[in-house]
């Protein structure tokens, strides 16, 4: 029994040492955050539209619909937006997905310069110029992309862009889950 | 061709190494005293050979040389001299030279002075340092090959990180690593005692000045960390409770813990075993920093490169190392003789309760450095564990402790008559109650918790002295009986006080940092004064200047304290460097010895002639950097003792013959 | 060829101990008027994470969104919650994560008992260890004869 105290310290260390190797192996990103929404009806808000856009404003209401929706968060001067927004446009003509935008802290004749340069595929957009929704959406950067479904719960996340790749293996699995 | 040659002279160090390995350890094995001896020589090569490495790659910095890749990425032919040679290893590569270079010289310098070990232990101790060298050297060479070289070669360097252009962080890895790599000896000694099966007085004598002289070092390196953070950062925080500080805490703590336990086996033949594992886990911690730091795993305000297959490598050299060690630990130790008695309230007693307490103090930063990553392996989701946890777990652990440090040093060995010593102390307990109390009262219902610290970092320091007194019958004999006796008294005597008196200083420091801060955030206007803890600040105005490799705007303010009296003039910048397109801050700090004033600014308004103003009155904080001074030379004081010197006394080799009295027990 | 190594030499260009720039932290404009709500918002922002920054609270961080978590605090405050409601209203969006000081439930036991643990264990260990009978230690002759006189010679010599 005395001696099995001797083993102690290696059977710690070799716990430890499990750990790190999962950890290196596993490819973790030690900033990736989860959200703490998902699975929970989308936060309360309701956001006019960009001033000088035609698209309507957005409110929590207009989440709730039976229809299952992404969420976009975006902003002119956020670059990896420019290269994701074919994607997103691709998701709405092609696929059919319903799409609505938040507009991040963004002045609003550079986002109607943004929309009129690569086309408008939201439905509607809620302009954010004090990033005050995009807190309540527990936004760690733009882009940002939620997958909501018909009973305006948050199903998905998706940090950073939509790269092409990522649409058959993240987006549509999301989306096909949440039409569940 | 001289980077060439470094790189040769690298790969020779690994043949060297593995020899100064293997040879040795069977000739120990086998009682050959030829084979053993292979060891002290070969240890010398090994250092000659990566001096040699280290040296070109020294020089290819100082002629800028862009033909090495890692100059480029880290240099550039404008910057200083001073930074050109501290570049070396301010990155990956480097750093990685810079640490073999180290274990080459604890290598080398046990080989050189350690005349009088018994040829087995000796052989054995080098060649656990071979053994460290193999894992060091082959990781730089096959993963961070700092040699590599380019062609065509750019025209100029990417310039070093600016804020490592700075004397704070040029000299902070240096210390840290002698503190880390110092570590390696002690750890050395334990597994060559292991492999011996006997630890003895004469082995805890050997171990101690090398853990001693690591201290200092460590000591150094994390209070020169902290000195950078406080002055750099801009807001006058020196302590963050981030991982990559922690890493560098948790050796500092358990090696103060295997200084204390090395005095019991030492003087008292007990506590051997623990001994042993703390030499372990100790440089097993400095280990760990090195692969925490250097593969990304945790995220840190200290931002790092992370690279799989580099932390894959140093993950394997880990388990090889701690894993092999604690391994024999398991084995060899049980077979370890239990060594002597003594009563619970006695000095060994006392320095149990160190123990204790700086154990449990780093486990507790172990675990909360560790918790996120090992909650997420776990599938648990993601905490952070973040300053309130270290402050509401460690502090509560450190109070303890300086309560018996006070007394520790006076109590007998073996058995204490506790009476008598709490007796002596009577006047540091009358002069903490004078401090907690008054500093209730002129905190006016501060926090309780500072009052206490305060109080008790009185004690200790009143306490550290008194047993000096004591010894030497201050004020109880004549002056000159005293003086003899205090000439008689053993410099670890003096260097215990003084290192546990600059403890009780940067305690103070750090209560008056942390409880009593003054701070001013505001846009000032060019002639505007502001009143902060009673010095006037008078904004003058912001002028653009050229340095050498970077553009400051530089902000001048006149200080003038509660009589209107001129103070000083502080001018701080920001700075802009145009190489690496990174902005710095450059705080001004005027210290009036008993607080520091720290001036900090920030953007110019969008309209106006306005400027984003940071204030700050830091109480006690020069006492922080004074006791960690105090501390190191508390350290080097004790060094310095005939008894402990490094490498033990000459004399003695010579006329002592190492005969078969020192024989391995085996 | 070369610019992989470049690439190379970049990427270590950036290792060793780089701390992000110096933080510029709570701007003088979102400072409240009120400072007792100050005061406690100051507090609180000490234990909230900045979710981009690497472990860094947003009271010290100089990124754009622990601004906006900052002025959130605030005016969550002058709303009129209390500090825990504050609190909460973050965690809620951001999870456990955004908290400094990890809350106390069955996943962070081990975390938060954990040292007390350790103390008790070690206690108990020393208490075994002092305790022990003494005829174990007795038994023990750590040194030769011959050791000890050289030992004894030694320390002679070294403390004359």
């Amino acid at each position: 029994m005395r001696y099995l105290l001797y083993f102690l310290p290696l059977v710690i260390f070799c716990g430890a040492g499990v750990a790190f190797w999962w950890a290196l192996d596993s490819g973790r990103d030690p900033s990736r955050l989860p959200s703490a929404l998902i699975d929970r009806p989308a936060p309360e808000f309701a956001l006019p539209p960009i001033e000088g856009v035609d698209t309507p404003g957005l409110a929590s209401g207009d989440l709730a619909t039976g229809e299952v929706t992404l969420v976009n968060v975006f902003a002119s001067w956020c670059v990896p937006c420019r290269a994701e927004h074919p994607i997103l446009v691709r998701l709405n003509k092609q696929e059919g997905i319903r799409l609505v935008g938040i507009n991040y802290q963004d002045k609003p004749e550079d986002a109607a310069r943004f929309l009129e340069e690569l086309t408008n595929p939201y439905s509607r957009i809620g302009a954010d110029p004090q990033g005050r929704v995009g807190l309540d959406w527990g936004l760690t950067g733009v882009p940002e992309t939620f997958v909501v479904d018909g009973t305006g719960r948050i199903r998905y996340r998706h940090v950073g862009p939509i790269h092409s790749s990522e649409v058959e293996s993240l987006i549509l699995p999301a989306v096909e889950e949440a039409r569940k | 061709m001289i980077p060439e040659l470094g790189h040769f002279a690298l790969i020779l160090a690994l043949l060297v190494a593995t020899a100064q390995t293997v040879v040795p350890l069977w000739g120990a094995h086998r009682g050959n005293a030829a084979w053993m001896a292979v060891a002290g020589p070969s240890a010398v090569a090994h250092l000659l050979l990566v001096t040699v490495s280290f040296a070109a790659l020294t020089w290819a910095y100082v002629v800028s040389d862009f033909t090495v890749v890692n100059v480029v990425a880290n240099s550039h032919s404008a910057k200083p001299m001073l930074y050109k040679i501290t570049g070396v290893w301010g990155n990956h590569e480097g750093s990685m030279l810079l640490w073999i270079l180290i274990l080459a010289v604890f290598g080398g310098a046990v080989a050189l002075f350690g005349g009088n070990l018994p040829p087995s232990l000796k052989a054995r101790v080098i060649a656990i340092q071979g053994l460290i060298g193999i894992g060091f050297i082959s990781f730089t060479i096959f993963t961070s090959n700092p040699f590599e070289r380019v062609f065509p070669p750019p025209l100029d360097g990417q310039d070093l990180n600016p804020l490592l252009q700075d004397p704070g962080l040029a000299f902070h890895p240096p210390m840290l690593y002698l503190g880390y790599v110092g570590f390696s000896v002690a750890f050395a000694f334990a597994i060559a005692a292991l492999l011996e099966g006997k630890v003895d007085a004469a082995w805890a004598r050997w171990v101690r000045p090398w853990t001693l002289a690591a201290w200092v070092f460590l000591t150094g390196g994390i209070a020169l960390g902290s000195w950078w953070a406080y002055y750099e950062l801009g807001w006058g925080g020196w302590w963050f409770w981030d991982p990559v500080e922690n890493v560098s805490f948790m050796p500092w703590l358990l090696g103060t813990a295997l200084l204390h336990s090395a005095i019991v086996v030492e003087k008292r033949d007990a506590l051997k075993v623990w001994t042993i594992l703390l030499a372990i886990l100790t440089f097993s911690l400095s280990l760990l920093g090195t692969f925490i730091v250097r593969s990304g795993l945790l995220t840190s305000v200290h931002a790092f490169a992370s690279d799989p297959e580099r932390g894959l490598y140093i993950l394997m050299m880990l388990i090889f190392v701690i894993g092999g060690s604690l391994t024999l630990f398991a084995i060899r130790a049980p077979t370890l003789k239990p060594g002597g008695l003594f009563a619970p309230i006695s000095r060994e007693g006392g320095l149990v309760m160190n123990n204790l307490l700086l154990a449990t103090a780093t486990a507790t930063i172990l675990i909360g450095t560790l918790y996120p990553l090992i909650l997420d392996s776990l599938g648990g989701g993601l905490v952070t564990v973040g300053p309130p946890f270290f402050n509401l777990t460690f502090v509560p652990l450190m109070l303890p402790l300086v309560f018996v440090m006070g007394f520790g040093p006076m109590m007998a060995w073996k058995r204490t008559d506790m009476a008598g010593v709490l007796g002596r102390l009577k006047v540091a307990a009358a002069v903490a109650l004078v401090v907690g109390l008054a500093t209730l009262y002129l905190q006016n219902g501060g926090p309780l918790l500072a009052a206490l610290a305060l109080g008790l970092a009185a004690w200790l320091f009143v306490a550290a002295f008194t047993d000096l007194a004591a010894k030497t019958k201050l004020f109880r004999a004549p002056l000159a009986d005293s003086w003899s006796r205090a000439r008689g008294l053993p410099r670890s005597q003096y260097g215990t006080a003084l290192a546990h008196g600059g403890l009780a200083i940067a305690i103070a420091g750090m209560v008056g940092s942390t409880a009593w801060k003054v701070e001013s955030i505001s846009v000032m206007q060019p002639g505007e004064t502001k009143d902060v803890a009673g010095y006037s600040f008078t904004f003058e105005g912001v002028e653009r200047l050229q340095g050498p490799n970077y553009l400051s705007e530089t902000a001048s303010f006149t200080v003038r304290d509660g009589d209107g009296a001129f103070v000083a003039v502080m001018t701080p910048e920001k700075r802009l460097y145009p190489v690496a397109n990174m902005p710095t801050t450059e705080a001004a700090i005027h210290t009036r010895w008993l607080a520091d004033l720290y001036a900090v600014i920030g953007d110019k308004e969008e309209r106006g002639e306005g400027w984003t103003v940071r204030i700050y009155y830091e109480p006690l904080v020069p006492f922080l950097w004074l006791g960690s001074l105090v501390m190191m030379l508390g350290g080097i004081v004790s060094l310095s003792d005939r008894r402990l010197r490094v490498g033990a006394p000459r004399q003695a080799k010579t006329r002592v013959p190492a005969g078969p009295a020192v024989q391995p027990a085996e | 060829m070369i610019r992989r190594l470049l690439a190379v030499g970049l990427i270590a260009g950036l290792v060793a101990i780089l701390p992000t720039p110096p933080a510029l932290a709570l701007m003088p404009d979102e400072i409240l008027d009120d400072p007792n709500l100050e005061a406690r918002a100051r507090a609180l922002s000490r234990d909230l994470r900045c979710v981009v920054c690497q472990n860094e609270a947003i009271d010290s961080s100089n990124a754009e969104i622990a601004r906006q978590m900052r002025l959130l605090v605030r005016e969550r405050l002058v709303a009129g919650d209390d500090d825990g409601q504050v609190m909460d209203y973050l965690q809620a969006r951001y999870g456990d994560y955004v908290l400094m000081k990890p809350p106390v439930k069955p996943e962070t036991y081990l975390l938060w008992y954990g040292p007390a643990v350790v103390l008790l264990l070690g206690g108990l260990g020393v208490a075994f260890y002092l305790l022990r009978r003494p005829k174990a230690a007795e038994a023990a002759e750590p040194l030769t004869a011959a050791e000890r006189e050289r030992l004894k010679r030694l320390l002679d010599k070294e403390d004359a």
